[in-house]
C-alpha cells in the first residue's frame, strides 16, 4: 500500500497512455505531477495533431497533481491605498493610481450594476451617488474617493423593497435595453434630492427666486436629466417615471399587456 | 491612461512645491477634463497632486462689497449659493447653462477655468496640433472649423474657449487670486487671465507651472436685475455652445447707463465686446439699438470657411440675450421677441 501513487485518480487507459509513450517516467509523473520537460518530451514523441489533442487533455487531467503554490502578490506601480464606503460597507482596497471608481466598482467589487457606456463622462450610464450627489464614476479616480460613500444601483433597494424609483421605472417602462437604467436611476435618486433643496437649472424661469421643495415641470426633468443618454429613446417614460416619484399623484402607465392588463 | 504618481495634498505649500518642482505635474480638482485627456492620451501628466481637499471651497461676501468664490468649490454648490443666485445671477445660469448635473457635482471653479479646449483637432493625437503638440501645426485653420473662433485667432490656433462659466466671469469683471511658490500670491484680472493664441497656443493662460487659483471674486454690481446668460448649441442640453452671451444692463428708465457683455463659442478666450458695450453706453434700451451694436462688434469678426454662420448667430444672439437682461432675466422670455 504504502508503493500506492500519491494522487490515484487516473484510469486504467490513461495510465497506459502514459507508460505506452514514456515508461521511464510514468511513475515520477503519477506521484509529483508532470512538468515541462516531460510535457515536452511528451509533445516530442507525437507525430500527429489528432495525438497531441489527446495529450493535451492528459497533460491538463494530470496539472491538478503538481502542488498549488499561490503566486507572490503583484505589486502594483502608483498604488494608493483606499478606505471608503459603498453601499454603507466600509471596504480597504490597494488600487492602480489610474483606476476609476466604476473600473473599481465592477472589477474589484463585483459591482457590475454601474455601466461602462462611453468612459468618456458623455453618457452617464455609469453613475453613482458620492457623499449623496450624483456624479460620473467613469471620470472619478478611485484613489480620490479616500472616505467618502458611495452608492450605486445595488445599493439603492431596502432587502427586497425596491427603491420607489426603481420600481416607477419598471411601472412607467422607462427603459427598454436597460443598459443606461442604473445610471438613469441613480441620476434621478440625486435629482429628488435636488429639487428638495430648491437647486436651480438652466430652464429655471428665475434663479433669484431661491425656495425649498420644488415642483419640477417636465422641460425642468428632461433638462435635469440631460447628463443620462438613453439610446433607445426611452425618455417619455422615465420622465413619467420621474414624475410619479417626485409629484403626489400617480401618473398613468402608457403601456399596457397585450390581454389589456397592466 | 499612461502611469502617474498620486498624492492627495495636505496643505497647499506641499501641493505647489511638488508641482513646481516637476513640469509633468499637475493639480487635480473634480478631473472631469483632466481624466478624460489623459484616457485620449492628449494629456500626459507624470504626477497629479489632489488639491481638493485644500480649504477653497468657501463663497463668502468680502469686506467692501462683492462676493469672493473657491477655488475647490464645485460648480453646482457655487450655482446653488444664495449670495450668487441673488446678487450674480448671470453666473448662476452660465454654470447652469453648462456640462450636466454629474459633472457641475465634480467640476470645480479653479478647474472650470482651467479646463482645455474641445477642438477635435486638439483631441484627436493623430492630427496636427499646435496646442497639443508645439509645432505641429493647425489641423483645424484649413480643416473643418464649423465650431471654430470667429476672434482674435492667429494662424497657429483657431479653437475656442468651452466653458461657459468663464463668459459671465469675464462680464462680471472678475479678478482671479492665484498663489504659487513660496506663498507668492497675486490677482489677475479676468481679462487678462485667458490668452488668445498668437505664437503660443500651447499656452490657455497667465498662469505659470505651480500657480494654482485660490478664489474668484466678483466685484458688486448692479447688473443683478437685468442679466442673462443666452447659450445656442446644437441641442437644447449638454452641449457645448456654438454661440453664448452673458448681457448684463444697468439702466435709468430705459437709458442703458452701464452695458456689459461677453461671448462664448467664437474665441481662444471669453471676448468681452467692449465695442457693443460702448456703443450702447447712454442709448435707449430698444431692439433696434441691441441689434446696431452687435453689427458694431460683429464688423471686427474674422470667420473661418466653416463657421460664417456664427456671424450672424452671434448678432441675433447678442440682440436676445441684452433683451433676455432687459426683461429681468427670465428663462426663455426673450424667445417671444422678433430675436
Amino acid at each position: 500500500m504504502e508503493d500506492q501513487p500519491k494522487f490515484p485518480d487516473l484510469t486504467d487507459a490513461e495510465r497506459k497512455v502514459l507508460e505506452d509513450l514514456m515508461p521511464d517516467e510514468v511513475s515520477e509523473i503519477i506521484t509529483s505531477g508532470i512538468k515541462r520537460r516531460h510535457f515536452l518530451k511528451l509533445i516530442t514523441f507525437t507525430g500527429t495533431g489528432l495525438l497531441a489533442v489527446h495529450l493535451l487533455g492528459t497533460e491538463q487531467l494530470l496539472a491538478r497533481s503538481t502542488a498549488a503554490t499561490p503566486l507572490p502578490p503583484i505589486g502594483v506601480e502608483n498604488g494608493v491605498n483606499v478606505t471608503l464606503k459603498v453601499n454603507s460597507q466600509t471596504q480597504k482596497l490597494l488600487v492602480d493610481s489610474r483606476m476609476t471608481l466604476l473600473d473599481m466598482l465592477r472589477e474589484r467589487m463585483d459591482l457590475t450594476g454601474s455601466k461602462k457606456g462611453c468612459d468618456h463622462g458623455q453618457c452617464g450610464a455609469c453613475t453613482v451617488l458620492v457623499d449623496d450627489r450624483r456624479v460620473l464614476s467613469c471620470l472619478t479616480l478611485a484613489a480620490t474617493c479616500e472616505n467618502k460613500e458611495v452608492t450605486t444601483i445595488e445599493g439603492l433597494a431596502d432587502g427586497n423593497d425596491l427603491h420607489p424609483m426603481q420600481a416607477s421605472f419598471i411601472k412607467h417602462d422607462g427603459f427598454q435595453c436597460g443598459y443606461c437604467t442604473p445610471g438613469q436611476i441613480c441620476s434621478a435618486v440625486a435629482l429628488m434630492r435636488e429639487a428638495k433643496n430648491g437647486e436651480a437649472s438652466y430652464v429655471t424661469n428665475n434663479v433669484r427666486q431661491t425656495g425649498k421643495n420644488l415642483k419640477l415641470s417636465n422641460e425642468e426633468i428632461r433638462e435635469r436629466m440631460s447628463g443620462n443618454i438613453c439610446r433607445c429613446g426611452a425618455y417619455p417614460n422615465i420622465v413619467d417615471a420621474i414624475r410619479e416619484v417626485h409629484g403626489d399623484k400617480a401618473v398613468a402607465e402608457v403601456w399596457q399587456f397585450a390581454d389589456g392588463t397592466i | 491612461m499612461r502611469p502617474f504618481k498620486y498624492s492627495n495634498a495636505g496643505d497647499p505649500g506641499t501641493a505647489i512645491g511638488i508641482v513646481s518642482a516637476n513640469t509633468g505635474a499637475k493639480f487635480l480638482a473634480g478631473g472631469t477634463n483632466l481624466l478624460d485627456l489623459m484616457k485620449e492620451d492628449v494629456m500626459r501628466p507624470a504626477e497629479l497632486v489632489d488639491i481638493t481637499r485644500l480649504k477653497y471651497a468657501d463663497i463668502e461676501q468680502v469686506p467692501g462689497g462683492g462676493v469672493s468664490i473657491g477655488a475647490t468649490a464645485t460648480n453646482a454648490f457655487t450655482a446653488n449659493h444664495d449670495i450668487i443666485r441673488k446678487n450674480y445671477p448671470l453666473l448662476s445660469m452660465a454654470i447652469l447653462a453648462g456640462a450636466s448635473a454629474q459633472i457641475r457635482n465634480m467640476a470645480t471653479n479653479g478647474g472650470n477655468l482651467n479646463q482645455r479646449t474641445r477642438c477635435s483637432y486638439f483631441y484627436d493625437v493623430n492630427m496636427p496640433c499646435n496646442k497639443r503638440e508645439q509645432g505641429s501645426g493647425c489641423g483645424a485653420l484649413k480643416g473643418i472649423n464649423r465650431n471654430h473662433a470667429i476672434f482674435g485667432w492667429s494662424e497657429k490656433c483657431v479653437a475656442v474657449y468651452p466653458s461657459d462659466m468663464a463668459v459671465a466671469l469675464a462680464a462680471l469683471d472678475a479678478v482671479v487670486h492665484v498663489e504659487g511658490p513660496q506663498h507668492a500670491k497675486r490677482t489677475i484680472a479676468f481679462v487678462d487671465f485667458h490668452r488668445l493664441p498668437g505664437g503660443q497656443p500651447e499656452k490657455d493662460n497667465n498662469l505659470k507651472q505651480g500657480e494654482f487659483i485660490t478664489s474668484i471674486e466678483l466685484p458688486e454690481n448692479d447688473f443683478a436685475e437685468r442679466s442673462y446668460y443666452l447659450k445656442i448649441r446644437e441641442r437644447s442640453s449638454y452641449a457645448f455652445a456654438l454661440i453664448s452671451v452673458a448681457a448684463a444692463l444697468v439702466v435709468d428708465g430705459t437709458r442703458i447707463k452701464q452695458a456689459r457683455i461677453a461671448l462664448g463659442g467664437v474665441a481662444h478666450k471669453p471676448w468681452r465686446a467692449s465695442v457693443a458695450e460702448k456703443w450702447l453706453t447712454g442709448k435707449e434700451a430698444t431692439e433696434a439699438n441691441f441689434k446696431m451694436a452687435a453689427e458694431a462688434e460683429l464688423k471686427n469678426a474674422r470667420p473661418l470657411e466653416h463657421n460664417k454662420f456664427k456671424v450672424p448667430m452671434a448678432g441675433k444672439a447678442i440682440a436676445r440675450a441684452l433683451q433676455g437682461a432687459m426683461q429681468g432675466g427670465i428663462y426663455g422670455l426673450e424667445n417671444d421677441t422678433e430675436g
